[in-house]
């Protein structure tokens, strides 16, 4: 088996729905590969393809035709316990809604994850522990989530998706539920995690914050409609 | 994940939505409650009549008067038809010859006076092999003889209830007890002997000679024989006996009143095992109800508590969806559901313990029924609040896990 540089490999990639008698194209015949260390905007309009590109490549879905590979692994040649294993040890989600666990302190928040690992990681808390530290919230550990702020639970929700030291962070949105100072300084969070070698892919409309990315990959209708790169802000 | 962490997850859920996880077990509380009650009392019933069959003897016969089919029980008032006389007793003895041991037995309630004591309780006139056909032990004194089975011989051997009741103390043994004002010279003590079925008191009696109990007692009688008795006791050489014997005896009845085999005698004989059957047989109808009872409140706590994981996998849709996303596998999100709502049964399952302890000990002290509880009782009702919990939490923890983590992540 070829090392390939490349941390994502999609080819020839498309994706039906069903809805009612009506079937909907969600991806049509994309093929783009991601390499390790890039830091990527996934841009459209609703209804783009973004969404599904994304749930694809995080191994929440799996294409109609076509091959994904994600750090060398065939997802079409997993089953779902094996599709859970690569989501659990390979891909960190962020999502708009930050999605934590209501009434649970950050802590526990962030060591869920670690709790699906098989076998049982032994230092799950000392993980989780740095993981907040990482993203600056190391004196809101036992916080719940209503005593954060909007920002402070996505940081939680950065800790829970790195707490595993994933190859790639996916983020749905990250800023969409925040206001633009708290948007702007998560930004800056994922561009430091960027810097220290982690693959992000970021799903936005919002052309601010696709600029702080290093490439931007335009669909529309299922389809890659444009891949550019560009130096990011930083 | 662990089944600890699964627990953990477990607790953690349920104790943030504790009122609506209590308010969901009550069925199973219910349910184990009563499981535990009727397991209680069917097994208090069975000791109690085990004892019984223990404390009758299971070779001995009783001969009653009146017809057969009246209800069972010697619970003829004093006057009721006593069609069995002693010449029946002497004509058994001879013709009978598995027949060891022949007593006849009348009885009547009449009040006792012992210096202030007044106590009214069963008087029995009974024949000389009486207490060796009950296998009645004395505590102390003596039996009855031959020799007391005449009218003059006004004796009486006293139940452990008499004697604390009446005597409070005092050594009865040659005490004069005035039985309805005749008065009777304490011969003997009997041993206690417990509550017979249904909570009869056996110890609350006095025993007289059958022709004493007959002169002094019962007053002039003109419907009956002059040696009526009202039920014999025949105990046989062995138990292999039984059915025979209690032919042969109904056949000497029958042919002394020349009696057509079509007629409906005017005694009947019953043997200790056939009462102990329509005892049990009626133990079984009442445990079959509340063994019902609480089978139905189980499959209903059951279904309460299926609709209410439901909900709750409604409501933590993203919950789940965002398990599925950090790496939680399918089996992960069945365990999870189904370890809460074996969880949630198991604890519905203790308080019904809890619950049906205390209630086996009110209805033991209200009704006066003997209840026995067993270990076994309470690892039955642990063992049906997981098999609720799994038979109604499979449902519910399926749905969990076939929810598709794309669309429960977008679940609002």
């Amino acid at each position: 088996m070829s090392v390939s540089p490349n941390l994502i490999e999609c080819t020839g990639v498309s994706k039906l729905y069903r809805m009612g008698d009506q079937e909907v194209s969600a991806a049509r015949d994309v093929t783009l590969s991601i390499a390790r260390g890039e830091y990527v905007a996934v841009m459209g309009p609703s209804g783009s393809g973004k969404s599904t590109f994304m749930n694809l490549i995080g191994a929440l879905d799996v294409p109609t035709s076509g091959h994904i590979r994600v750090a060398g692994k065939d997802l079409g040649e997993l089953d779902g316990n094996a599709l859970a294993q690569l989501r659990n040890e390979t891909i960190g989600f962020v999502f708009q809604q930050f999605n934590l666990l209501a009434r649970t302190s950050a802590l526990q928040n962030v060591m869920l994850p670690l709790s699906y690992c098989r076998p049982q990681r032994a230092d799950a808390e000392d993980r989780a522990r740095r993981s907040l530290e990482r993203v600056g919230l190391a004196d809101r550990m036992q916080h719940v989530s209503s005593q954060l702020s909007g920002g402070q639970q996505q940081r939680v929700a950065i800790a829970r998706a790195l707490v595993n030291d994933p190859a790639l962070l996916l983020a749905d949105e990250p800023t969409g539920a925040l206001d633009s100072a708290t948007a702007e300084e998560l930004m800056k969070l994922l561009e430091e995690l960027n810097r220290s070698g982690l693959t992000i892919v970021l799903v936005t409309h919002d052309p601010e914050v696709a600029a702080s990315a290093r490439r931007q990959i335009r669909f529309k209708d299922g389809k890659v409609l444009s891949d550019t790169l560009t130096g990011g802000n930083s | 994940m662990t089944f600890i962490q699964h627990l953990a997850t477990a607790l953690t859920a349920l104790r943030l939505n504790l009122v609506r996880s209590i308010l969901t077990t009550l069925g199973v509380i219910i349910g184990v409650a009563s499981l535990i009650i009727m397991v209680s009392i069917g097994a208090g019933a069975q000791s109690a009549i085990d004892k019984q069959i223990a404390s009758l003897g299971t070779n001995m016969l009783q001969i009653q008067s009146g017809p057969a089919n009246m209800g069972g029980g010697r619970r003829d008032a004093v006057g009721a038809a006593q069609s069995l006389t002693e010449r029946d007793i002497r004509a058994l003895r001879e013709q009978v010859p598995a027949i060891v041991a022949i007593a006849g037995q009348l009885s009547a309630n009449a009040p006792l006076v012992y210096g202030n004591a007044n106590w009214t309780t069963q008087v029995q006139g009974v024949g000389a092999e009486f207490l060796e056909i009950r296998d009645w032990p004395l505590v102390a004194g003596r039996g009855l003889e031959p020799s007391d089975m005449t009218v003059g011989a006004k004796v009486a051997i006293v139940g452990q209830t008499v004697v604390r009741e009446v005597f409070d103390g005092v050594d009865p043994i040659g005490a004069e007890l005035r039985i309805r004002n005749v008065p009777f010279v304490v011969i003997g003590v009997l041993a206690a002997k417990g509550q017979a079925g249904f909570g009869r008191d056996q110890d609350d009696v006095v025993l007289v000679p059958l022709a004493a109990a007959r002169a002094r007692l019962q007053g002039g009688r003109a419907r009956s024989a002059p040696d009526a008795v009202q039920q014999i006791y025949v105990e046989l050489a062995s138990s292999k006996e039984l059915f025979n014997a209690a032919t042969d005896i109904e056949d000497v009845l029958r042919a002394r009143r020349q009696l057509d085999p079509t007629d409906q005698a005017p005694f009947s004989v019953r043997n200790t095992a056939e009462l102990v059957r329509t005892r049990t047989e009626a133990q079984a109808t009442m445990a079959f109800l509340l063994g019902a009872t609480s089978v139905i409140s189980l499959i209903v706590g059951g279904i309460g508590i299926m609709n209410i994981m439901l909900v709750s996998v409604t409501e933590r849709t993203r919950e789940i969806g965002l398990r599925m996303a950090v790496g939680a596998r399918k089996s992960d999100i069945l365990m999870q559901f189904l370890i809460e709502t074996v969880t949630l049964c198991l604890i519905g399952g203790a308080l019904g313990i809890v619950a049906g302890v205390g209630g086996a000990y009110i209805i033991a002290a209200l009704a006066d029924w003997p209840i026995l509880l067993r270990a076994e009782t309470v690892a039955i009702g642990i063992l049906a609040s997981v098999v609720v919990g799994v038979l109604f939490g499979i449902l519910p923890s399926r749905r969990a896990a076939s929810l598709n983590p794309i669309e429960a992540l977008r679940h609002e």
